[in-house]
């Protein structure tokens, strides 16, 4: 059993408590962003320094505004084009002085200390052309979650001017790497989307590999060489406590929960070296065959709905991706392109399948319809691999490694293919897997 | 775990020739499958019998095609004198470690790399190695022994080594 690090998630995942701000001026929006649009040109927004007795307001503003470029639908306004110092958060701003700089949006804010550690938090998001308020809210947390109040207040503005779901107040689980290439030390890691607070789950005495969250629980799923054994495991973020799924006469790999979070679907190695998927329901313990071939399948990922499940076989001789019923049974091949296709991975809107391609030397970060149609490819070079969607379904983390490169780095990129970046980690990291909205 | 842990211990002077021997690989494009072109002579030293007879003398790796599990004639020949070796010296346990290069993705190259530990086992088995003495295990892409970015590793880096685990009682 491991335990390097439980209870900081726990304080840092106390609820956060909203209260939201009577609007200044009747709200009567003109700004919004239509996201479905082809071409989305960024939305000039300007967030202002919260006003704070330290410098933690100025922080908060900082954490929204990277959040809100990264998103590739928002150009915040540098500070210094700035005309209104923003003094009194409680008061209708200058829209005037906005407009001139073309800000379309503004956020003002607050940040107080209200004794025993506890932070209230304010915003106001406004139409500077409708000279309106769009939505205020107000939380009440623990100091130490201030990062997360800024996240919830990112979500906040992008589901006001969008109309989508935000992912901000979200983490990844991935695997920080370090060492020669040789003898890679790989640990898990948990942080948040934008790369900031890295903790470590493991020591990295042992391979740890593919960590997956749980949709439901405090839990992660992940491949883990301990022993001179490898197979899946599950452990328990709040606790540290770990355990192996199963108990399987041969190498157990690429797991994933199901959308309800009750069952682990996983590849097993056969005795002929071939391996195919099983899953196993996390309560009564049973498992339940669901391939059986001649071949190598894996990878399996649920459809959001769990009636059916995406994996790759080289049952046809090359890797493809096939769609079969969550129990089994007949599968039906998807991906028809030149090259083959790997770790398929469900959309949570459930609209689309991402997939790493392997084409003319290249690897690809691509998206297709569950029927297979309408492929497209997002990103490609040396070596991109391993997608994870964000809880939105709009954005995409991989990871990639250039040619000559020491290791690894994780990327996002939106699906529309233009808004590629990397995500700041220090040193090499590989195998995201983004979170559920946190709770 | 690293590697050298599922050695046991004392037998330093083995894992000291490996290391030599992964060194030497990283910069020719073929590895050398005798002992003339490790540079450590015709093995001359070796006790018969011992970790490091059978890993200079006899050969302890073999190497496959891009995406193959298939054993290559020339594999087959290092194969055959593995079995000849663990039949004359029958109180030796061995692992034998799959791997797959890095051109591949993570769950895939696990699998592969059980595919090809199996059909390595199976050959020695198919030799008269009794397949109780033999443990399979995948490293996938995640040990590879050479590290650039082009054929030259990789070819390298798709391979199956006998690891012995040293004699039994």
């Amino acid at each position: 059993m491991i335990r390097i690090w439980a209870g900081s998630l726990t304080s840092s995942l106390l609820a956060v408590a909203v209260v939201l701000l009577v609007s200044i001026a009747p709200a009567r929006a003109l700004v919004e962003i239509d996201i479905n649009r082809g071409t989305i040109e960024p939305l000039p927004i300007a967030v202002t320094d919260f006003i704070s007795a330290d410098g933690l307001g100025a922080q908060i503003s900082q954490v929204i505004t990277e959040n809100l470029r990264r998103s590739g639908l928002f150009a915040p306004i540098e500070r210094t084009a700035f005309i209104e110092q923003v003094s009194n958060p409680d008061a209708v701003p200058r829209f005037q002085d906005w407009r001139v700089i073309n800000a379309q949006a503004l956020v003002t804010g607050r940040v107080t200390e209200e004794g025993g550690g506890r932070l209230r938090a304010e915003f106001r998001l406004w139409d500077t052309f409708a000279g309106e308020q769009m939505t205020g809210e107000q939380f009440f947390t623990n100091k130490e979650n201030w990062r997360r109040v800024a996240h919830i207040i990112s979500d906040a503005i992008f589901e006001r001017l969008t109309g989508e779901k935000g992912y901000f107040d979200t983490r990844i689980v991935f695997v920080a790497e370090s060492g020669p290439r040789d003898n890679r030390v790989k640990r898990l890691a948990i942080m948040d989307q934008d790369g900031a607070n890295v903790r470590y789950l493991t020591r990295g005495g042992d391979i740890v590999l593919t960590p997956r969250f749980s949709p439901s629980r405090q839990e992660i799923t992940y491949m883990d060489f301990a022993g001179g054994e490898p197979k899946v495991y599950l452990l328990q973020l709040e606790t540290g406590q770990r355990e192996h799924v199963g108990d399987f006469p041969g190498m157990t790999f690429s797991p994933r929960f199901s959308p309800d979070g009750q069952k682990v679907v996983m590849s097993l190695q056969q005795p002929d070296g071939n391996a195919n998927i099983y899953a196993m329901d996390l309560r009564s313990r049973n498992t339940t065959r669901l391939t059986n071939s001649p071949s190598i399948d894996t990878s399996p990922s649920y459809s959001p709905d769990g009636q059916r499940i995406v994996f790759e076989s080289d049952r046809g001789g090359r890797q493809q991706l096939y769609v079969m019923s969550a129990n089994g049974g007949d599968a039906t091949r998807i991906s028809f392109g030149n090259g083959s296709y790997s770790t398929p991975v469900w959309s949570p809107r459930g609209d689309l399948i991402a997939f790493t391609k392997m084409s003319g030397g290249q690897f690809s970060i691509g998206v297709m319809r569950p029927d297979g149609s309408g492929e497209r490819i997002l990103t490609t070079g040396f070596h991109n691999e391993g997608p994870t969607w964000a809880p939105n379904g709009r954005y995409l983390m991989f990871f990639r490694q250039d040619a000559g490169a020491g290791g690894p780095q994780l990327y996002t990129i939106d699906l529309t293919g233009r808004n590629e970046r990397r995500v700041p980690v220090e040193g090499f990291a590989s195998d995201p897997a983004w979170s559920p909205l946190l709770e | 775990m690293g590697l050298n842990q599922i050695r046991p211990a004392g037998v330093l002077m083995a894992v000291v020739l490996t290391a030599l021997a992964i060194t030497g690989c990283a910069n020719n494009r073929n590895l050398p499958n005798n002992p003339a072109d490790l540079g450590l002579g015709a093995g001359a030293g070796a006790t018969p019998g011992s970790q490091q007879d059978f890993t200079v003398n006899v050969g302890d790796r073999i190497f496959f095609d891009t995406d193959s599990s298939v054993v290559r004639s020339d594999a087959q020949v290092i194969l055959a004198r593995q079995a000849q070796w663990l039949n004359q010296y029958p109180n030796f346990q061995v692992t034998i470690e799959g791997h797959a290069d890095e051109r591949g993705t993570r769950e895939y190259n696990l699998a592969l790399g059980a595919r090809r530990a199996a059909a390595t086992k199976a050959f020695l088995v198919s030799r008269g190695v009794n397949g109780a003495r033999i443990k399979t295990i995948s490293y996938g892409k995640e040990r590879p022994v050479a590290t650039c970015d082009d054929i030259s590793c990789w070819s390298q880096n798709r391979r199956a080594v006998t690891v012995l685990g040293g004699a039994g009682s």
